[in-house]
């Protein structure tokens, strides 16, 4: 059992490598097919040869893009490991992910800086969802097919109907210019975390309150809750110690599969709410300014953040559910 | 109500330019945020320009993508799904595990943004970003069916009679596999219109002035709009949020049918 553990372990660490490898060769595979001299579109038209020199040799841009090139002249040529591809790999290995184009800082410190503000944020946006779905869709499963349960599904169905892009708005509509509560924009203050964890957790719990409501009811119909209820445990202690315990599993399941879904709505979030993290650093520092460096950066740092989660989640699943733990 | 805005959705996009009221880039400045009126039915944004028509023409560009991402999405998903399924073996190993899980545990919408950022935003673009990230969720159901279906007496039957790996797979398993591709076209479709109003206002889809509904947003998102002229941002949510809800209500209910341990619930 423990081999069979252990090679599975591997194999999931083998395909997040994988995975790992493939993004960081695709988007470096676009970065180089891209027309255009790099040294110029940073420079400008009128810097100097020797600027132009001095650029390409600190960004590694007079070294050959691949291990194998292709020109009319010489046809396919072997450049050896001394390529930019090989470069950047090793500088992933040692924690360095190049220099950005705009301003020569280390892409890994600027990443560093804004990386908590959207962990944080995502962290808040899942509590938000827990939050309201893990109520709401016990009320739903536990009055299926009355009123109540009617409400929380309509709830339920507008959440995930609704995108980002709408709820943000509407909330800075509803809170700061209607009511004055919350400012529109910004990250500074600590109560600025409260519009945009509402708008990224709106969709999330929605999805969740579904998914909570339809647990609830299977686990309902199950033997071990008239057990339960026969030797006289209160309503309340069947639904929140047995039939939630049990019922949460899928539900962790799904949490993982949606953190892309989160991850990616943060892009958005953060450019509504003008939220200083991993998402508005890509928008306005990578793609505004065609800082491709920094861009490859911030898709290998926001993807590698999608594909540790998702392995977590599946370590958090197995923990819940000691079926799966066993076998 | 959700067959009905589907069917509003697509009399408007076909009928746009009968529908709408004003020509949608026109500027007049001394309309500014003007509130709906019975010149303007929707009032006017930011610029002048009507409201109303715009959301028309919008319609128009939300359905355009959705139908191509979606045909080309599903057309590709298809071929390599079924191909999967078909062949197994180390073809299935190299195609699922590997290629399959690639796209799957990346973000889409970080893709699509990756792709519009190095290609350059523009329709066809935006078009081509969203078939890459749009074809796995087709080709993953098309290969679980095709591995189904391909077990059948009829597959049998067909190869007795000595009919070809091409000729089995194309006018025997497909033909009974291909239903629940129907489901998940239905809510690829309000993906795909989402993540064009995604990119769109990220400023990453279709470019300024052609009235996309995540442009508009991204236009009436401004305090000075939400201020004086609210009704700008609103029309336009309201129209992707009822888009959205009729596509899923439409797959939702097409699973239903299509599965009748679904249905006596």
């Amino acid at each position: 059992m423990m081999k069979y553990k252990l090679l599975n372990f591997a194999k999931q660490v083998g395909l997040m490598l994988l995975v790992v490898w493939t993004v960081v060769s695709i988007v470096t595979f676009m970065i180089e097919i891209l027309p255009g001299d790099r040294a110029v579109s940073a420079l400008g038209e009128n810097a100097t040869p020797v600027q132009l020199a001095n650029f390409r040799r600190v960004h590694g841009l007079d070294k050959p893009a691949f291990f194998l090139s292709y020109s009319n002249a010489e046809g396919f040529k072997w450049n050896g490991g001394d390529n930019r591809y090989a470069n950047y790999w090793k500088g992933i290995l040692k924690g360095d992910l190049g220099k950005s184009f705009k301003g020569e800082r280390p892409v890994s410190g600027m990443i560093l800086e804004r990386y908590p503000a959207t962990i944080k944020l995502a962290v808040a946006a899942l509590l938000v969802a827990v939050a309201i779905a893990i109520p709401l869709g016990v009320l739903a499963g536990t009055n299926k097919n009355n009123f109540v349960d009617n409400l929380a599904s309509f709830f339920a169905l507008l959440g995930i109907s609704l995108p980002t892009f709408v709820v943000g708005p509407f909330l800075v509509y509803l809170f700061a210019v209607q009511f004055r509560i919350f400012s529109p924009t910004g990250s500074a203050n600590p109560e600025d975390i409260v519009l945009p964890a509402i708008t990224l957790g709106a969709a999330l719990s929605a999805i969740l309150t579904r998914m909570v409501r339809s647990s609830v009811i299977e686990e309902l119909g199950e033997d071990y809750v008239r057990t339960a209820r026969a030797k006289g445990l209160s309503e309340r202690k069947v639904v929140y110690k047995h039939v939630l315990k049990n019922g949460l599993i899928p539900v962790v399941t799904i949490l993982g599969l949606q953190l892309g879904v989160l991850l990616a709505g943060a892009i958005i979030t953060e450019k509504i709410f003008g939220w200083q993290g991993l998402g508005l650093l890509l928008l306005d520092e990578g793609i505004r300014k065609d800082d491709y460096r920094l861009i490859q950066g911030c898709v290998l740092v926001i993807s590698i953040t999608f594909i540790l989660a998702n392995s977590l989640t599946d370590l958090v699943y197995r923990w819940l559910d000691p079926r799966i733990r066993l076998s | 109500m959700n067959r009905l805005t589907y069917i509003v959705l697509i009399l408007t996009a076909i009928f746009a330019p009968w529908i709408a009221t004003h020509d949608v880039t026109a500027q007049n400045l001394i309309m500014r945020y003007s509130a709906p009126t019975a010149e303007h039915w929707f009032g006017t944004d930011s610029l002048g320009r009507d409201v109303f028509s715009r959301l028309v023409f919008g319609a128009r560009i939300s359905l355009e993508v959705g139908i191509i991402v979606v045909a080309v999405s599903s057309f590709i998903g298809t071929i390599i799904g079924s191909i999967a399924g078909f062949y197994g073996g180390f073809v299935d190993k190299f195609l699922s595990g590997y290629l399959f899980n690639v796209f799957l545990a990346f973000p889409g919408l970080l893709l699509a943004i990756a792709l519009v950022a190095f290609l350059g935003a523009g329709l066809n673009i935006l078009i081509f970003a969203l078939c890459v990230i749009g074809w796995v969720g087709y080709a993953r159901v098309m290969r679980g069916q095709v591995l189904k279906v391909r077990e059948y007496d009829f597959v049998q039957a067909a190869r007795a009679l000595g009919a070809s790996n091409m000729r089995i797979l194309f006018t025997h398993i497909l033909p009974n596999a291909i239903q629940p591709l129907i489901v998940q076209a239905s809510l690829g479709m309000a993906g795909a219109v989402l993540s064009e109003a995604s990119l769109s206002f990220l400023g990453l889809g279709i470019p300024a002035p052609a009235p996309s509904w995540g442009t508009m947003l991204e236009e009436a998102r401004g305090l000075d709009t939400l201020y004086s002229a609210p009704h700008v941002f609103f029309f336009p949510a309201i129209a992707i949020a009822l888009t959205v809800l009729a596509f899923n209500f439409i797959g939702d209910g097409l699973r239903e049918y299509l599965d009748p341990k679904q249905r006596k619930r």
